[in-house]
C-alpha cells in the first residue's frame, strides 16, 4: 500500500479473490477514515479491471492500476495487457499468487502469470518476497510510464503479502539495460531538417506518440513552421486539433480520402510518434514508395519495421520535434496544401454529406456521432468499442482537446467502450465522457453496468444499435458473397437491462427525435444509456480493402 | 511468403542480459512468435559482473534478423543485442565422440583419421574411447562422418556456437560504462 502510495496511486480498479486477501484487507484501512489514499472500484470482471485502467490512463497521462486474484484473475486480465502493450498505454496490473513454496504444484487457482504474460508486457515480474516489494512497485510504475509506456504485471505470491517487514522506499529511475529516452542524434537531426527544407510535398502522419510525448505544442510548432499537411491516426486524432488547418483528416483503411491518396503523391514522409499498422499502409510493397522517409520514434524496434526508413530520429519527439523545427526554414506549400482539397471535397460529397445529413431512411450511425460532437461543442472525451461504431465515431467526431481519444486501435478488443468509458470517467473527472458502442460489443463487458450503477460513473453510452455484428457484415457483403454468416445478433430488451441497473435509459427511432434526446442524455448527471436505432446495413466508408494499396482507396461500394 | 524466397544465411546473434530469472523464455519467444528455428543456442555468465551471454544461430534473411534483433533488445532487462555474419566473429564448437573401443583397437585407420581432424582422445577404457574436437561445425560433422563410415561411433554430440566478435570495440562495457555514468 505505501509502495502503491509512494508512486502517487489514487485509483485502483480491482477485484478481490483468495490469493489477494491480504492486499485486499490492507486496502479496507486505505480507502477509508484518516488514513484513506485510494479509491477503488470494484469492477464485475477483470479483464474490464484492466480496461478500466487503461481508459484511466489514457485520458490522464497517469498509470492505471488493476489488482485482481491469482488463475482466472490473472488470466482474465491478460486481454487488457495485451490491448495495453499494442496501443502503448500505461499500466501496472497486480495479481495474487500462491504461495511460492505451491508454485509448480497445480495448486488451486494457480497458473504461470509472468510466463503467460511476458510476450504480451512490457515487463513481468514475480516478487517472491515482501522486501522486494518497494523495489518491484517503483520499478513496475517507471517502466510502465516511461520511454514507450506499456503494460507492466506484477505476480505477487501470498506469503509475500503476508510478510511483515519495514517499508523502506525506494525509487527507481534508472535501469541499466532500459534505455527510456534514447539520445537524440544531431546528425539525425540535421539529415531530417535538410530532407523537409527540399521538400515540394511534404506530409506529416501524427500518431499517439505525440500524445504520449506531452508534445502537441510542439508539433504546432514544426508543423506551422514548415508548412506541413498532417494526417493522423487514429490514435493520434486529438494530439493535433481537428480544426487546424493544417490538419488533413485521419489516416488508414477507413480514414479520409485526401491523406491516403495523398500518402502516394508526396515526396517526403514524415511519421511521429506512430508506427506505420498494417491498417495505415495497405499494401506496404506498394506504399509511398515515392517519398523519402523521415521515423520520429522513440522506440528503436519500430524503425525500418513495417516501412524502410531514409532518416530516422530515435527519441521522445517533445525533445526531437524541437531540434528539428529549429533547423528549419519558414515553409510555404500552399499549392501542395491546396491540392487536397479537391479530395477533402469529393469525400465531403460523396460519403461524409450523406452519412451525417440524410434526409430520409432510418438512423445513420455518422449522423449520430455528428449530433453528439455538435452537442458536445468538442469537449468531451470520446471512448469507443470496436467495429463500425469505432470507425464511425473516430472519423465524425471532433477533437479540438489533447488526449480526448481513447479507443482499441492494435488489439481491437471488442468489450473494451464501457469498462475503458469507467475509467475516463475516474481518469478526467471534470469531462463529458461519451461512449459509443454497437450491440455485439456492448453486450461483451455488459456486466460492467453494474459498476457503472455503484459508482454512478457518469459515461454517457450510446448504444448503435444495427442487430449485425456490422463490421463483420460489411465484410461478408462486400467480400464474401454477402454471406451473412452469424453476424445477425438476436439482441434482448436494452431498455429493461438499463431498468434493472437503475440507469436512465432512451431510445430514439427517428431522426427528428435524435437532438432532444441527446441533449437530455447530456443534462442528465451520471449515467445513461441512448440507443439508437441504426440503418442494419449502414456501412462505413471511404475503404480501402484490406491487402489492398492505400490509394485504391473506395468511396462507394459497387455491388 | 515473399520472404522465404530471398536468401536466408546463419546469423550469429550475441545478446547480454542482466541475470535475472526469465530472460532465455523472452529471447526465444521473439523467435518463436515469427516461426524462426533457432540453430544453436549457447548461454554462460560474460565477462563483466552480473551480466550473461547468450550465442544464437539461426537461418534467416537480413531483414528478419534485424528486426528479431531489435526486438529482443527491447526487452527491458536484455543490455545489447547485435547479430554479425560468420566472418565478423571467432567462431568455436566442440563435438564428442564416444567410439567402440575394441573397434577403434581394430581398425588402426580410427586413428589415422582422428589425428588427420587434430581432435583428441580424453579417455580410454576397455568399452568406449572419448574423442573430442573443437573446431568450426564443418569440421566437426566431417568428423562424425568419417569415423560413422567405420561404424564405430557409439554416441555424438555437437554443442552450440561460441563466438567472439573480430571488431575493436567492446561494445556492451562501453555501453554499460556510459550508462552508469549518465
Amino acid at each position: 500500500m505505501q509502495a502503491l502510495k509512494a508512486e502517487g496511486v489514487k485509483t485502483i480498479f480491482g477485484y478481490p479473490g483468495g490469493s489477494i486477501m491480504p492486499v485486499y484487507d490492507a486496502l479496507y484501512d486505505y480507502t477509508r477514515g484518516n488514513k484513506k489514499a485510494f479509491d477503488h472500484i470494484l469492477v464485475r470482471h477483470e479483464q474490464a479491471a484492466t480496461h478500466a485502467a487503461e481508459g484511466y490512463a489514457r485520458v490522464s497521462g497517469e498509470v492505471g492500476v488493476a489488482l485482481v486474484t491469482s488463475g482466472p484473475g490473472a488470466t482474465n486480465t491478460l486481454t487488457g495487457v495485451a490491448d495495453a502493450m499494442l496501443d502503448s498505454t500505461p499500466i501496472v496490473v497486480i495479481a495474487g499468487q500462491v504461495p511460492i513454496g505451491a508454485l509448480g504444484t497445480d495448486a488451486f487457482q494457480e497458473v504461470d502469470l509472468v510466463g503467460l504474460a511476458q510476450p504480451i508486457s512490457k515487463w513481468s515480474y514475480q516478487i517472491r518476497h515482501a522486501e522486494d516489494i518497494a523495489w518491484a512497485v517503483s520499478r513496475a510504475f517507471y517502466i510502465a510510464r516511461s520511454g514507450r509506456p506499456g503494460p507492466v504485471v506484477l505476480d505477487f505470491p501470498k506469503n509475500a503479502q503476508l510478510e511483515m517487514v519495514e517499508f523502506e522506499p525506494e525509487k527507481v529511475n534508472f535501469i541499466r539495460s532500459y534505455v527510456a529516452y534514447p539520445k537524440l542524434d544531431p546528425e539525425a537531426v540535421r539529415k531530417a531538417a535538410e530532407l523537409i527544407n527540399n521538400a515540394k510535398k511534404p506530409l506529416a502522419l501524427v500518431g499517439q506518440g505525440v500524445e504520449l510525448g506531452n508534445a502537441q505544442n510542439e508539433l504546432r510548432a514544426f508543423l506551422e513552421k514548415a508548412d506541413i499537411p498532417a494526417g493522423r491516426t487514429m490514435l493520434g486524432l486529438s494530439a493535433l486539433p481537428s480544426t487546424h488547418p493544417l490538419n488533413v483528416g485521419m489516416l488508414g483503411m477507413h480514414g479520409n480520402y485526401a491523406p491516403n491518396i495523398k500518402e502516394q503523391e508526396c515526396d517526403v514522409l514524415i511519421a511521429i510518434g506512430m508506427r506505420f499498422s498494417d491498417r495505415v499502409t495497405g499494401n506496404t510493397k506498394t506504399y509511398a514508395k515515392q517519398a523519402k522517409v523521415i521515423h520520429l520514434d522513440i522506440d528503436h524496434s519500430e524503425i525500418d519495421k513495417n516501412v524502410k526508413t531514409d532518416v530516422a530520429v530515435i527519441a521522445d519527439c517533445k525533445e526531437s520535434l524541437p531540434a528539428i523545427t529549429a533547423l528549419l526554414q519558414k515553409g510555404n506549400h500552399q499549392e501542395w496544401r491546396d491540392s487536397f482539397k479537391p479530395l477533402m471535397e469529393k469525400e465531403h460529397d460523396k460519403v461524409i454529406e450523406p452519412a451525417i445529413h440524410p434526409k430520409e431512411g432510418p438512423l445513420l450511425m455518422g449522423e449520430v456521432v455528428n449530433a453528439v460532437a455538435e452537442a458536445t461543442n468538442g469537449d468531451a472525451v470520446l471512448v469507443t468499442d470496436v467495429g463500425q461504431n469505432q470507425l464511425f465515431a473516430t472519423r465524425y467526431f471532433k477533437y479540438p482537446n489533447k488526449r480526448s481519444i481513447c479507443t482499441s486501435g492494435g488489439l481491437g478488443t471488442m468489450g473494451f467502450g464501457m469498462p475503458a468509458a469507467i475509467g475516463a470517467t475516474f481518469g478526467a473527472p471534470g469531462r463529458t465522457v461519451v461512449s459509443f458502442s454497437g450491440d455485439g460489443g456492448f453486450q461483451m463487458c455488459i456486466e460492467e453496468l453494474g459498476t457503472i450503477m455503484e459508482q454512478q460513473a457518469p459515461v454517457k453510452m450510446i448504444l448503435m444499435n444495427n442487430n449485425y455484428l456490422g463490421n463483420v457484415r460489411q465484410w461478408q457483403d462486400m467480400f464474401w458473397k454477402r454471406r451473412k454468416s452469424f453476424t445477425r445478433m438476436h439482441n434482448p430488451n436494452y431498455e429493461l437491462i438499463a431498468q434493472g441497473y437503475s440507469i436512465p435509459y432512451q431510445a430514439v427511432v427517428d431522426r427528428k427525435d435524435l437532438k432532444a434526446a441527446i441533449e437530455k442524455m447530456l443534462a442528465t448527471d451520471g449515467p445513461y444509456i441512448l440507443e439508437c436505432a441504426i440503418l442494419e446495413d449502414d456501412d462505413v466508408l471511404p475503404m480501402t480493402p484490406p491487402g489492398m494499396n492505400v490509394d485504391d482507396m473506395l468511396l462507394e461500394i459497387n455491388v | 511468403m515473399c520472404n522465404d524466397m530471398e536468401e536466408k544465411k546463419l546469423y550469429t546473434l550475441l545478446v547480454y542480459s542482466e541475470n535475472i530469472a526469465g530472460i532465455l523464455n523472452q529471447i526465444t519467444a521473439v523467435f518463436t512468435r515469427r516461426q524462426v528455428n533457432i540453430e544453436s543456442l549457447n548461454v554462460s555468465a560474460s565477462s563483466i559482473p552480473g551480466v550473461h551471454k547468450y550465442t544464437i544461430t539461426a537461418w534467416s534473411d537480413e531483414d528478419q534478423i534485424l528486426k528479431i534483433t531489435r526486438q529482443i533488445e527491447k526487452k527491458i532487462d536484455v543490455v545489447k543485442a547485435n547479430y554479425f555474419t560468420d566472418e565478423q566473429l571467432f567462431i568455436r564448437e566442440s563435438g564428442l565422440y564416444k567410439l567402440s573401443t575394441p573397434m577403434v583397437l581394430e581398425n588402426p585407420e580410427i586413428s589415422r583419421t582422428i589425428r588427420r581432424f587434430q581432435a583428441n582422445i580424453i579417455e580410454v577404457n576397455p568399452t568406449y574411447t572419448i574423442v573430442q574436437m573443437h573446431g568450426v561445425t564443418e569440421d566437426i560433422i566431417s568428423l562424425f562422418r568419417a569415423l560413422d563410415t567405420f561404424g564405430c561411433v557409439l554416441q555424438y554430440t555437437r554443442s552450440g556456437r561460441i563466438a567472439v566478435t573480430r571488431g575493436m570495440q567492446e561494445q556492451v562495457s562501453q555501453f554499460l560504462e556510459e550508462r552508469e555514468n549518465g
